[in-house]
This record gives C-alpha cells, structure tokens and sequence, in this order.
C-alpha cells in the first residue's frame, strides 16, 4: 500500500520535473533564435519565402473565418440590441468584439492549426532524415537557417493575418447588418468610427496578435526541433503544437486582457 | 605540424544512456591517405564518424582534427573547422525542399561569394562526376535510392573539403556505378591531397582503394592494416569477414538471450 503510494508519488515527480526540463529547454532555445537571428533579417529573402509559406498559405482559411465571424457577430448582435432599441450600434459592437478580441484570438488559433502544425512536421522530418545533421556538418547553424526565418516569418504574419480577420469580420458584420437586415448604414459606419480608440482598442489588438505570434512559432519550431526522429514522434509534436498552442493563446488572452481592459 | 596526422583518435569512449557504444578506440588518418572502416552493423562506426565532426561528445578520450581536440572547439570554431570537412551521410539527407542542383550549391551559396554562373559550372562539375549531370532539375523526391546518394556524394564534396567522411558510398549501387564511384573517392583524396575515411561494408571494392583498414567489433578496435596484410590475416574474425562466412566468431545476432529461451519461455528451456 505504501509502496504504491510512494511509486505513485515518483511517477507525478517524475512528470513535474520532466516537464520543467522541458520548459527549461524552450527558454534557451528561444534565446538561441534570437541570438541566431541575423541571417533571418541579412538574408530577409529566407524569411520572405517562409512568411509566403505560412502566411499566405493561411489567408484563406483567415479571410473565410473571419466573414462568417463577422456574419454571425452581426445576427447574434443585433438580436440583442434591438430588444434595447439600440441597434445602430451594431458597429461598434461588431468592431470591438473583433479587434479587441475575436480577431487576435480566433486568428492566432487558425494560425496554430494551419501554419504552426506544417512548421513542426516540417522541422520534425528534416530532423527525423538527418537533414539537420547533414546541416550542422556543412558548417551552417540549423537554427539560424532554418528555425529562425520560420520563427520570425510568424511573428511578422500573425498580426497582418489577424488584421485582415478583423477586417473581413467588420465587412460580414455590415452585410448581414446593413444589407440583409436593414440597420441605418450611416449610423453603422459612424458609431463605429467614433466609438473604436486607436491606442485603446487597436493598438491593444495588435499587441496581442504580436504576443500570439510569438507564442505560436515559438512552440511549433520547438516541438519540431524537439520531436523524437521518428514517425511517431512528428505526428506526436504536430499534435502537441495545436494543442498546447491553443492552450496558451486562451490563457494569454486572459491575461493580457486583465491588463489592458480594466473597465475603464 | 604537417606531418602530424589529420585525424588521431585517442581512447575514445562513448555512451549513448549508459550504454557502451565505444570503448578505447585508437586510430590514426595520415594526410594523403584513404582508411576504411569496417566492421558489422551497429559495432559504432557512424557514431565514430559523428565524434569525429563533433556531432557527439566523447564520454572519455578524443579526437584531434588537424592538430586540435574537437570537443573542446567553441561553436564557432567548431564550424569553422567543419568547413574543412566533408560527410556523405549513410541515408544521404538531402534537402527535400530544393532540386538536386540547389542541394549541391548550398554549401557554395552558404559559405562563398562566388557567382552565381560560378556556382552553375562548379555544381555541373561535381554533378557530372557522379554522373547525373542531367538530373540536376530533380527534386529527391523523384530521386532513385542510388541515385540520391550520388548527389549527396556530389553535395559533400561540393567545397573540396580537406577530411571527406563516406558513411557507406557503396550500399545501393550496381557495380558498375561502385567501381567509378570507387575510383572517384581515391581520385579526389590524391587531388586534394587530403584524407578520406570510408565507412563500408564492401570489402573487395574498398580493399583495392584504400591504403589502411581499421576491423571494429562491439565498439572496439579488433584489427588493422593494410589491404594486402588483411588480405592474408589469418584472424579468424577477419577471414570471416573477408570473405563473407557463416560460421566465425561474429556473432550474427544482437547480444540476447538464447533463442530457444525466449520462444518457448524460460520453463521449458
Ligand atoms: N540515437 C541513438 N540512441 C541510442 N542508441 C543509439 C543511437 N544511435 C545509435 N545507437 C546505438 O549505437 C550503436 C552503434 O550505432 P552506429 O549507428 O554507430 O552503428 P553502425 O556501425 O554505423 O551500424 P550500421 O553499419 O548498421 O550503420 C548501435 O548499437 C545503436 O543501437
Ligand atoms: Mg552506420
């Protein structure tokens, strides 16, 4: 009984503790990044080609998300605020939700998914074939030419990526506002206009898709970089990217938001 | 300092998890020479040639390149010194994102500022070397086995490197293909004027190219000499690996528990 007891105990130490390495692990290679992260900004042309890859790659899947966001924001509020007989305030509503929160969060959460799952199984498999080593023995820094400008190639993506998620929201706001349901076009437009604080609510926004961008390349070049070089191990870190990446963009969110919206 | 040897291998020890995959190994590259290595599968010599360019970190002992201990290099001079080195990795590890051209040019393009037309005659060169000058537009994907690791041949000594290390050039070649890709090995290593080490399992092909061979077995050095001294070794284990036998003191088997053990179980044994 003790014993089970004990080996029970050893096992939850053992977890803790390796997951702390682990940790511990992500702290210094994101340090190493940055300190390999001349090439990415000499050779911009590296990083160029990567933003193309995941970026691009990820406005469809963003532009789609964020119309239909937009569309349903636009039904669900102006439900709402009819029954207040404030309904031309729909923009505001529709534009608040989306830079402040919806856009950054929703975005970064896409990004996860399509652009950091590729960029763990990509480094994942030139690590599990050797090409990484094969890298090293050429003389040329793994990290510096291949982790870095996928690192940076996210950070630069996630805010644009987001921005034009809010932009695409506002737009399917205002179709299903304006044009299908029939709320005053100009009140929609100005409210908006007049309610929406740069420094409060858009700088605040683009702040946090930053901080998500960062978040979300630093832990898909990780788990990629990480992963066991094995069949197994990639598909294992491909998963571990979107679900610890979601994970902590929510709770990023929360914490973020804490900070800049205190009901002011 | 010349006429110290490229590479010295001084009681090198290494443990991957505790266990032994190296224990004591001595062995010297002179400059100007071509050794093989050989030995069974999993006695360690990958792992040999990975100390040798610092992948790995010797648990005990060392290894000199060029006069200097690698282990003991910082990063940046440990780059510095694998630029004068070359690997052909035993699964060739090309780039799978860039054509056969591209991956024959990195090196040049990562390290030179030569130009691009440059660049375009050099990769064309090394590439008609290994004979596929005319696959220079495949990406490795569309690649045969044989044929990938020609251009990861073609790769490796892309720079004129001063240590060429060949995990297994031979392994998936036809004959005809091995005896130029042979010739080229020693071809290089005499224009050069630098060392080469051979990794193979090929004992006929590679004894007639190289001046030295180096036997392991189970992490350690067993014999050594030249083609025409191993060719007349009497050592049981070489004889056996010369030529090819059965019976002999390799064991085929990874060290394990007697077969008839684990199939019908400890009770019945
Ligand atoms: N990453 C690793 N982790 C743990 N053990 C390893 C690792 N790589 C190799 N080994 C072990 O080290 C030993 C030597 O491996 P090595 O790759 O050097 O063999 P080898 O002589 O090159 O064999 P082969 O001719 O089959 O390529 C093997 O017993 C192998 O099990
Ligand atoms: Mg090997």
């Amino acid at each position: 009984m003790l014993d089970r007891a004990t080996s029970a105990l050893r096992g939850l130490g053992n977890r803790v503790t390796s997951r702390i390495w682990r940790l511990g692990f992500a702290s210094r290679f994101f340090l190493a990044i940055l300190l390999y992260s001349g090439t990415s900004f000499r050779r911009f042309f590296l990083t160029i080609r990567e933003i193309y890859f995941t970026g691009v790659l990820s406005l469809i899947i963003i532009l789609v998300s964020g119309l239909f966001v937009g569309m349903v924001l636009g039904l669900q509020g102006y439900d709402t605020l009819q029954r207040y007989g404030s309904s031309e305030a729909l923009g505001i509503l529709v534009a608040l939700s989306l830079v402040r929160e919806l856009g950054p969060v929703v975005s970064a959460l896409l990004f996860a998914s399509r652009a950091g799952s590729a960029i763990t199984a990509e480094i994942g498999l030139m690590k599990a074939t050797e090409q990484l080593s094969a890298m090293e023995m050429m003389a040329v820094n793994p990290i510096a030419r291949v982790v870095a400008p996928r690192f940076w190639a996210g950070v630069i993506s996630m805010p644009l990526l987001a921005a034009l998620f809010s932009a695409m929201g506002i737009f399917g706001g205002y179709l299903v506002g304006v044009v299908l349901i029939g709320v005053d076009e100009g009140s929609f437009w100005s409210q908006m206009q007049a309610s929406v604080d740069f420094r409060e609510d858009i700088v605040n926004g683009v702040i946090k898709s930053v901080v998500f961008g960062i978040l979300v390349s630093w832990i898909a070049v990780f788990e990629g970089y990480d992963s066991e070089p094995t069949a197994e191990g990639v598909s294992g870190a491909t998963t571990r990217t979107v679900v610890t990446s979601s994970l902590v963009i929510l709770a990023a969110d929360f914490i973020l938001t804490a900070f800049m919206f205190r009901g002011a | 300092m010349s006429n110290e040897p490229l590479v010295q291998i001084r009681d090198l020890n290494f443990t991957y998890d505790r266990r032994p995959v190296l224990t004591g190994i001595n062995m010297t590259i002179p400059r100007g020479k071509v050794v093989a290595i050989m030995g069974q599968s999993g006695c360690g010599k990958t792992t040999t040639l990975r100390l040798i360019g610092g992948q790995l970190r010797p648990t005990q002992g060392e290894v000199r390149f060029d006069g200097r201990v690698v282990h003991e290099q910082d990063v940046d001079e440990l780059y510095a010194m694998r630029r004068r080195m070359g690997m052909l990795f035993q699964f060739g590890a090309l780039f799978t994102d860039i054509s056969a051209f591209d991956n024959v040019a990195f090196q040049m393009r990562e390290h030179t500022d030569l130009p691009e037309e440059m660049i375009r005659d050099l990769v064309l060169c090394k590439l008609n070397a290994v004979g596929l000058r005319g696959a220079q537009d495949l990406m490795p994907a569309e690649l045969s086995g044989g044929m990938a690791r020609r251009v990861a041949l073609a790769r490796a000594i892309a720079l004129d490197p001063l240590l060429m290390m060949y995990d297994e050039p031979f392994t998936g070649l036809d004959p005809i293909t091995m005896g130029v890709i042979g010739q080229l090995i020693r071809k290089l290593n005499d224009a050069l004027g630098g060392s080469s080490i051979i990794v193979t399992h090929d004992v006929q092909e590679s004894l007639q190219i190289v001046d030295y061979v180096y036997f392991m077995a189970d992490g350690k050095v067993v014999a050594e000499g030249t083609p025409d001294e191993i060719r007349a070794s009497d050592k049981a284990y070489v004889h056996q690996f010369v030529w090819g036998e059965m019976d002999g003191p390799v064991p085929f088997q990874y060290p394990s528990a007697p077969y008839r053990e684990q199939i019908y179980g400890a009770a019945h044994a």
